[in-house]
């Protein structure tokens, strides 16, 4: 299996962590991530305007890029792919971006949509599938409590994203089942860490946080997992109460399949 | 309306795409909202003061720094109505203009420390600067 692979600017750099695991999990599984050339960053928000093009071109390009070789596109980190999709639903479905990015991109054969985007955990459920996953595990986390952290980006509006369940996700949880973990369920999993705002306002991203971090303690989660950096970010250096470790999931994924170390 | 205060609704209409009279002020987008209690004006009183044409006072505000962009209103609405998308349309009729942007690069050095992703940077900059 293999597919065009969008990374971001965040895996590059402070995120690398989410990526290396990624790849040498997905070479276990069979699954190759070819990544784009020339890939330029998404810009990290969806641009929700309507009358905003020029923002959206970014993830247009990856999107023709996967289509001219003929593959889906792999997204790895939440807010790329969340950007991405969405982009992708209007160069689909909004006449307006679509003949305007189209105008100025002057493609040899313009683009209106046709590439599928799938993020990572839609490709193990979806593609893998969580008992094939489950029957490559070499080392299972068992006793583990894994708190799975979805918050945004995944989910909403989960009429574009189409991921899972918006309001009771359980796709993470599924995935921490396949590696022989047990999910801990908690009413703040598909709740805002803050996002950009602990650019400016420390205080607030801590305020969301702190509730985050209690409430999966609560519960009993010895860790917390999940697919975004800045959520990542949030979790780990802005939380001031009831602290949990907080991984990636691809890093768990690794240790499950017995490559961890092999991947640092 | 004066001339201006009704070029500025339409604009900001334009911008977010949806015709705020859709609203049918049930309420649900406020209830959903996380960052509710940081907002001088909550998600469903954007819908409703966007209608009604004060957008100045939006632009004003600090609840347009305040919006997360978790689009838990626009998963809520019953109405499809994207509360989010009036906040992100007002914060831009002010931004896109000459010197009014709220984060400026200069700022930036000094809030860096070692383990900011550059996906907060960029973030931040998309939306609080044109
Ligand atoms: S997108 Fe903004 S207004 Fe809407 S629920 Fe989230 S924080 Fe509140
Ligand atoms: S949820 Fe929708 S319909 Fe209800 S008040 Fe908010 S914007 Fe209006």
């Amino acid at each position: 299996m293999t597919f065009s692979y969008y990374p971001g600017c965040t895996l590059k750099t402070k995120g690398k962590d989410l990526e290396t695991y990624a790849i040498k999990s997905a070479e276990v599984l069979g699954v190759t991530m070819e990544e784009l050339e020339d890939w330029q960053c998404c810009g990290a928000v969806y641009p929700m305007a309507k009358n905003e093009i020029a923002t959206k071109l970014s993830s247009v390009r990856a999107l023709v890029a996967a289509r001219d070789k003929g593959q889906d596109l792999l997204t790895l980190c939440s807010a790329c792919h969340h950007v991405i999709k969405r982009v992708n639903n209007d160069m689909a479905n909004d006449q307006n971006v679509q003949l305007k990015a189209n105008n100025y991109m002057a493609l040899d054969v313009p683009y209106t949509g046709e590439t599928t985007v799938i993020h990572y955990l839609e490709m193990l459920r979806d593609r893998v599938g969580f008992d094939n996953l489950k029957k490559a595990v070499v080392n299972p986390l068992k006793g583990v409590k894994i708190a799975a952290y979805y918050g945004c980006m995944l989910l909403r509006p989960s009429k574009t994203m189409a991921f899972d369940d918006a309001e009771n996700p359980t796709i993470m949880e599924d995935f921490i089942k396949a590696i022989g973990a047990t999910p801990v369920v908690y009413p703040y999993r598909n709740e805002c860490c803050g996002g950009y705002v602990a650019m400016e306002n420390n205080a607030y991203a801590t305020k969301k946080c702190n509730t985050i971090c209690t409430s999966a303690k609560e519960m009993g989660a010895d860790m917390i997992i999940t697919a975004c950096p800045l959520c990542m970010y949030n979790l780990d250096a802005n939380t001031t109460e009831n602290n949990l470790p907080v991984l990636y999931f691809t890093q768990l994924l690794a240790r499950a399949l017995g490559v961890e170390e092999d991947a640092q | 309306m004066s001339h201006n205060k009704e070029t500025l609704r339409e604009i900001v209409i334009e911008t977010a795409g949806i015709n705020p009279r859709k609203c049918m002020k049930c309420g649900k987008c406020s209830g959903a909202c996380p960052a509710y209690d940081e907002m001088e004006y909550h998600p469903h009183q954007f819908v409703s003061m966007v209608e009604a044409g004060k957008i100045e006072e939006l632009m004003n505000s600090e609840a347009i720094y305040m919006c997360l962009s978790c689009f838990a209103c626009v998963e809520r609405c019953p109405r499809g109505v994207e509360p989010a998308s009036f906040i992100e349309a007002a914060r831009l009729a002010l931004i896109r203009q000459s010197g009014k942007n709220h984060l400026k690069a200069e700022e930036i050095p000094a809030k860096l420390n070692d383990k900011l992703p550059q996906q907060a940077i960029v973030s931040a900059f998309r939306k609080y600067s044109k």
